[in-house]
């Protein structure tokens, strides 16, 4: 009658073939990420010089180089963080501090959370026909950093607002108590407390503008750039979409130089993150609540 | 007493000006919406007055850049799904049993290890695994699979499955942490194994948290580009089998946009008709997500 059977060898067999398939699984994410970084070292570190730093492309596998790319990158994520990031903070504060509650804040937020998840092409589909077309900016630099901007945008908003979420409410009441106007609470305390969230948000965003690449195709972006540029006007070049040219060449020297471009790609990405997770520990530190 | 208990009329000002700078930012967000509503719309529009919109989704041949041409999307779907479907078998049971890993099984030290380890590949750019499907996936299953051609959806399914593996663990791992202790230790208590926990109590707890993960990462998957650009071709070919050449919604835009492709023919307008496509899916699914997520939020809370 009783068939239940409380320390049966098939329950404990069960449950062990269970954990290790977890486990397998995994760790299969750390080997994919081993083979990968090997398999893009191997591939590439012999083109990895000063030169490939300091060279243009070129036709020949050996004289081809990443300086504008590099260049572009740099004018590119500079643009972005210049356009980008005030109006993300700016609408991040206004949706958690303003406007909390209500039908507009909730549509505000509902359309942020979509935004978030609209692909990026469709992105450089927007910047193709608005920046490029119709306000004629052609395939500039600007052209670029506005595209991407409104790319970034939801990433940046979402990070904020949970920065600024983080703030303790006796922060803002302390400031009420002694007169200060909503403004001056935020600016004074709260915002001054969320920035190191913030920060970290923000590095994140940039992070996913470097890495991008099939909006700026879309927009344009040259791949062939013997020059660096020199105004928001000038046309472009990117690391992504330089190692994308380079990869989808037939030639195999030319797959090792796409290699030497990951590299320094994920280098910069590396720096940029390993900066994140150092402003996260020191304000770890600094704020306890 | 010069002490005031109300604002100077200057400061009301100052308030009411910086709200309302701060309220127009928030509305960029709108105006991007309508405005890729509007882009897309308009330019589909234009293209669906030359071609019918049954043509456009139930035919089987996409031809537009060669005469005679043909403007059936079904193959591009095709090539998409074939990725989203490959990709989608790969990185959900993972994504799943590694969240199950971390959240039952994990020592602290184990998560710290292995949760950067997600987000390192989480932040790596498309590019790069697009660039890794095509050198190293590719000939590994070339040895394999002989008959398999150069570019093919196999690889990058692959490639676009560990993409979105990442997201699938973090978000499955939040739900099942959300899971009430109470419901856990009830389960502990009664003598469960953690396989059986995980199998009747925990798993089913989260299973809205769950789905909407798994929702997220298909849209993710649908919109992926520079992966299946890379590796998959560019053979727009009404096919299931993985290891052919195909063509993605995604792939076909950015093929148009490297050619030279005047504005405002009828291959430049496909573009509009492909991404109008590509992003009503996409946001279906983002807004079944949300919905799902916010519905569960209400049950725990």
């Amino acid at each position: 009658m009783n068939n239940f059977n409380l320390n049966s060898a098939k329950r404990k067999k069960n449950e062990r073939i269970f954990k290790y398939l977890c486990q397998l699984f995994t760790w299969m994410s750390l080997l994919i990420l081993l083979v990968l970084i090997y398999h893009v070292s191997i591939q590439g570190l012999h083109y990895l010089n000063l030169d490939f730093l300091n060279n243009y492309p070129s036709r020949f596998p050996d004289k081809a180089g990443i300086k504008s790319a590099l260049w572009g990158s740099t004018w590119l994520i500079s643009l972005v963080f210049i356009l980008s990031v005030p109006i993300g903070v700016a609408s991040a504060i206004y949706l958690e501090e303003y406007e909390k509650k209500g039908r507009l804040a909730r549509l505000i937020e509902i359309n942020i959370a979509n935004l978030a998840g609209v692909p990026s092409i469709v992105y450089g589909i927007l910047g193709l026909t608005i920046f490029v077309r119709f306000f004629a900016l052609d395939r500039s630099l600007i052209a670029g950093a506005l595209t991407m901007s409104l790319l970034v945008l939801p990433v940046i908003i979402i990070a904020a607002r949970e920065a600024l979420r983080a703030v303790p409410q006796s922060i803002r009441h302390g400031a009420y108590a002694l007169g200060a106007t909503q403004w001056q609470t935020i600016y004074h305390h709260v915002l001054p407390a969320s920035l190191p969230g913030i920060l970290t948000g923000v590095i994140l965003a940039m992070s996913r503008a470097i890495g991008e690449t099939a909006p700026l195709i879309m927009i344009g972006a040259l791949t062939y750039v013997a020059f660096i540029p020199e105004s928001v006007m000038d046309p472009f070049s990117t690391l992504p979409i330089q190692i994308f040219n380079w990869a989808s060449r037939p030639q195999a020297a030319f797959e090792e130089v796409a290699a030497a471009g990951i590299i320094v790609l994920l280098l910069v990405l590396l720096t940029m993150n390993a900066t994140a997770v150092l402003i996260r520990n020191y304000a770890q530190r600094k704020y306890r609540w | 007493m010069f002490f005031r208990f109300s604002h100077s009329l200057s400061m009301k000002i100052k308030e009411r000006v910086i709200k309302s700078i701060l309220a127009l930012s928030a509305f960029i967000s709108i105006v991007t919406t309508l405005a890729i509503i509007g882009v897309l719309g308009r330019e589909s529009f234009t293209f669906f007055l030359t071609v019918p919109v049954t043509d456009f989704l139930f035919g089987t041949h996409w031809e537009p850049l060669l005469e005679p041409k043909s403007f059936g999307i079904l193959p591009l779907m095709a090539g998409t799904l074939l990725i989203v479907i490959g990709s989608g078998m790969i990185a959900l049971p993972v994504g799943l049993l590694t969240a199950i890993y971390l959240s039952e099984y994990a020592s602290n030290r184990t998560r710290e290890i292995i949760k950067p380890i997600l987000e390192i590949l989480a932040g790596i750019p498309t590019v790069v695994y697009g660039y890794f499907a095509l050198t190293f996936i590719t000939p590994v299953i070339r040895i394999v699979l002989p008959q398999t051609q150069i570019f093919n959806g196999l690889s990058a399914s692959i490639v676009v499955g560990i993409m979105i593996l990442p997201m699938v663990a973090s978000l499955c791992d939040d739900a099942i942490r959300s899971v009430p202790v109470t419901l856990r230790q009830g389960g502990y208590a009664l003598g469960a194994t953690p396989y059986e926990l995980t199998k009747s109590v925990t798993v089913p707890a989260a299973f809205s948290g769950i789905i909407a993960s798994f929702v997220l990462a298909i849209s993710r998957a649908f919109g992926e580009t520079m992966a299946v650009t890379l590796a998959a071709g560019a053979t727009p070919n009404l096919t299931l089998n993985p290891l052919e050449s195909i063509q993605t919604m995604t792939a076909y835009i950015v093929q148009v946009s490297l050619g030279d492709t005047p504005a405002g023919g009828i291959e430049y307008q496909t573009i509009f008709a492909v991404g109008g496509l590509l992003f009503i899916i996409t946001l279906i699914m983002n807004i079944a997500a949300n919905w799902i997520m916010n519905h569960y939020r209400e049950v725990y809370e």
